[in-house]
């Protein structure tokens, strides 16, 4: 039961590990970078999953309730998920001056390229 | 007013990074971003010499009080950071502009968002010395890292962008391994301040959870600092990015995270649990001395010298991490002092590379020849950054290596005080390399070249000189490192 309890956990170990092997694997940049999106997202979950306290209302004062969930962890990835937006925009932003410097986004062909320049 | 410079080191080049970028032309942007880094460094200054005299220095950003607010906490060893990369930040951002400006590097309408970001990565190297909160690490180690990217891609060769790339994904990597690790530590502890952290954690330190924070953390700072073998970023970043850019990095970027895995090994985690129970110096050492043998054969092995001195950066970091293995007061002296006297020396020697490229457009090995005396003035520093480099006496290089050399005795390890003298005769192969060429090897004849321009020699001479000044009088990089070492540590002296 407890494996089920904590499915959200398990979602965050699923995507984290499915990011990073897309991260690992692709040689397409823009595929790298879906990967590393992916990546970051789970952390995401992660946080959310630790603020939540169950029966916890929002954090707020009334009367009636008495348990709160916390609202820190999801304040810090607030944070967080702007610093994945500048990141996922300025990986992009990259990718396309490789594209018009290169006129690929293929890991292996840039590779040849600047094989040849070295040379 | 005095009491608010812990807030304003972080807040004047944040403040002053967006106003360059409305500045034209920019010349006057540049002049509004040199103020803030000398402003910067006087402020670096004055905290330094507070906390020496009074002690730690604890700042309530916001007035919000610690552990609920922001705390900036201030003491010997990020008093002591603080000084060095204004130092470094001053020092570069003067040698900086007219290397933008000539031959229409960047079109004048770029130049002011040059000195934003470069604003903005300082903003974010100050902001993780200076705070006293785990989470904000994170921030500010984000905003750096992301101008950095910035910066690196601006490099005149198209393999800038690639490199910049490819830093940009391992970097992430790294930062969110760090974030992981944080969010495991408030799981456990519930709070993110540093001291809080510390003082919470023991009683729940045999749990996997902190373990795999522990872990997470280890990973994460080790790629941010470029630790063998986790480097494979560096070398391109350093050698395609722009001069300045390089000799702002090499000399600050790495010493910040090291500064960062100081902060977590010994002062969050504490000495006892991040070495006697998780034996992190057995993983260390033998990475430490691996990627100094490494690191210092391929850079023997190097045509384009800023690829070589990039190299040279992970053997010396190498020798830092030894300092951290070794985990006594005198290794930490010998890695904190080095963390100081690396930056001079890596600040001068990819200057002095900066001028050359300067004026020749090129810092292939081959295109160097005979500029010992078309150039005595840069290759001048450029021996002098050398001979701090391999560790000659009467240089601040000495200064670490013989520290670093007494700590490997202290422990009876005198097999690793033999290979840190042997790979500083690697050392002399690779400076020798550069000297040999520049002197040795007469000029093409049709080349007319001179020395680069004063605006460029005033900088690279200054950090030159530094060199050899903490080499004399070694009271901040061998005394302030000492009393460091010894906070980390939690000696009494």
């Amino acid at each position: 039961m407890q494996i089920l309890g904590l499915y959200n956990y398990w979602i965050f170990i699923v995507l984290m590990m499915c990011g990073f092997y897309v991260v690992i694997s692709r040689g397409n940049l823009v595929k790298k970078l879906v990967g590393l999106n992916i990546f970051q997202t789970s952390v995401f979950i992660l946080y959310i999953s630790m603020g939540k306290i169950i029966g916890g209302t929002a954090p707020i004062l009334t009367e009636t309730a008495t348990v709160y969930s916390n609202p820190v962890p999801h304040v810090l990835i607030l944070t967080a998920i702007v610093v994945g937006i500048a990141t996922t925009a300025l990986g992009l932003a990259l990718v396309v001056r490789i594209n018009e410097a290169y006129g690929t986004i293929e890991e292996d062909e840039i590779h040849a390229q600047s094989e040849d320049e070295a040379l | 007013m005095t009491e608010h410079l812990p807030a304003l080191q972080v807040v004047i080049p944040l403040m002053a990074a967006p106003l360059c970028a409305l500045l034209r032309p920019g010349r006057i942007a540049w002049m509004l971003a040199m103020t803030a880094c000398t402003l910067c460094l006087l402020i670096a200054a004055l905290l330094l010499e507070r906390v020496l005299a009074e002690g730690v220095i604890s700042y309530a950003m916001g007035n919000w009080p610690a552990p609920w607010g922001i705390e900036y906490r201030i003491d010997t060893v990020n008093a002591y950071m603080l000084l060095l990369v204004t130092m470094i930040g001053a020092v570069v951002m003067a040698f900086a502009r007219p290397t933008l400006e000539q031959r229409a590097h960047l079109s004048k309408r770029k130049q002011p968002w040059f000195y934003t970001t470069y604003l903005l990565c300082l903003t974010g190297l100050l902001g993780m010395i200076i705070t006293g909160d785990a989470f904000n690490v994170f921030v500010f180690l984000e905003i750096s890292s992301l101008s950095s990217y910035v910066l690196i891609s601006i490099g005149r060769d198209r393999r800038a962008l690639t490199a910049a790339y490819q830093y940009l994904i391992m970097g992430t990597i790294g930062a969110t391994f760090i974030l992981i690790g944080i969010g495991f530590l408030y799981v456990m502890t519930g709070t993110l301040n540093m001291l809080d952290l510390a003082a919470r954690l023991p009683a729940v330190a045999d749990t996997r959870t902190v373990r795999a924070a522990f872990a997470f953390l280890t990973i994460g700072i080790s790629l941010k600092l470029a630790l063998f073998p986790l480097h494979l970023w560096l070398p391109n970043a350093y050698a395609y990015a722009p001069s300045a850019v390089t000799a702002f990095l090499a000399a600050t970027a790495t010493k910040v995270a090291i500064y960062v895995m100081l902060r977590f090994f010994f002062t969050i985690f504490g000495a006892q649990f991040s070495f006697e129970t998780m034996g992190l110096d057995a993983i260390l050492l033998p990475l430490a001395l691996a990627g100094i043998f490494s690191a210092s054969v391929v850079a023997i092995f190097q045509t384009n010298v800023k690829r070589m001195l990039a190299y040279s950066s992970v053997a010396q970091i190498g020798y830092m991490i030894l300092g951290i293995s070794l985990v006594s007061v005198t290794g930490l002296t010998a890695t904190i002092s080095h963390l100081f006297n690396h930056a001079l020396m890596k600040g001068t020697l990819f200057m002095a590379l900066g001028c050359v490229s300067y004026q020749i457009g090129a810092v292939r090995l081959d295109r160097l020849a005979g500029i010992g005396r078309t150039m005595p003035w840069t290759m001048g520093a450029f021996v002098i950054g050398g001979l701090s480099l391999i560790g000659v006496p009467l240089t601040a290089g000495f200064v670490s290596k013989w520290l670093l050399i007494l700590g490997a005795l202290e422990r009876g390890w005198w097999p690793v005080a033999l290979l840190v003298l042997l790979t500083s005769l690697l050392a002399v192969i690779y400076i020798w390399r550069v000297v040999e060429v520049a002197y040795f090897r007469p000029a093409p004849e049709d080349r007319k070249i001179g020395e680069a321009p004063l605006v460029l020699l005033i900088p690279t001479w200054t950090l030159a000189l530094a060199n050899l000044y903490f080499g004399l009088d070694t009271s901040l990089n061998a005394g302030v490192a000492r009393l460091a070492a010894q906070s980390l540590l939690g000696v009494t002296q």
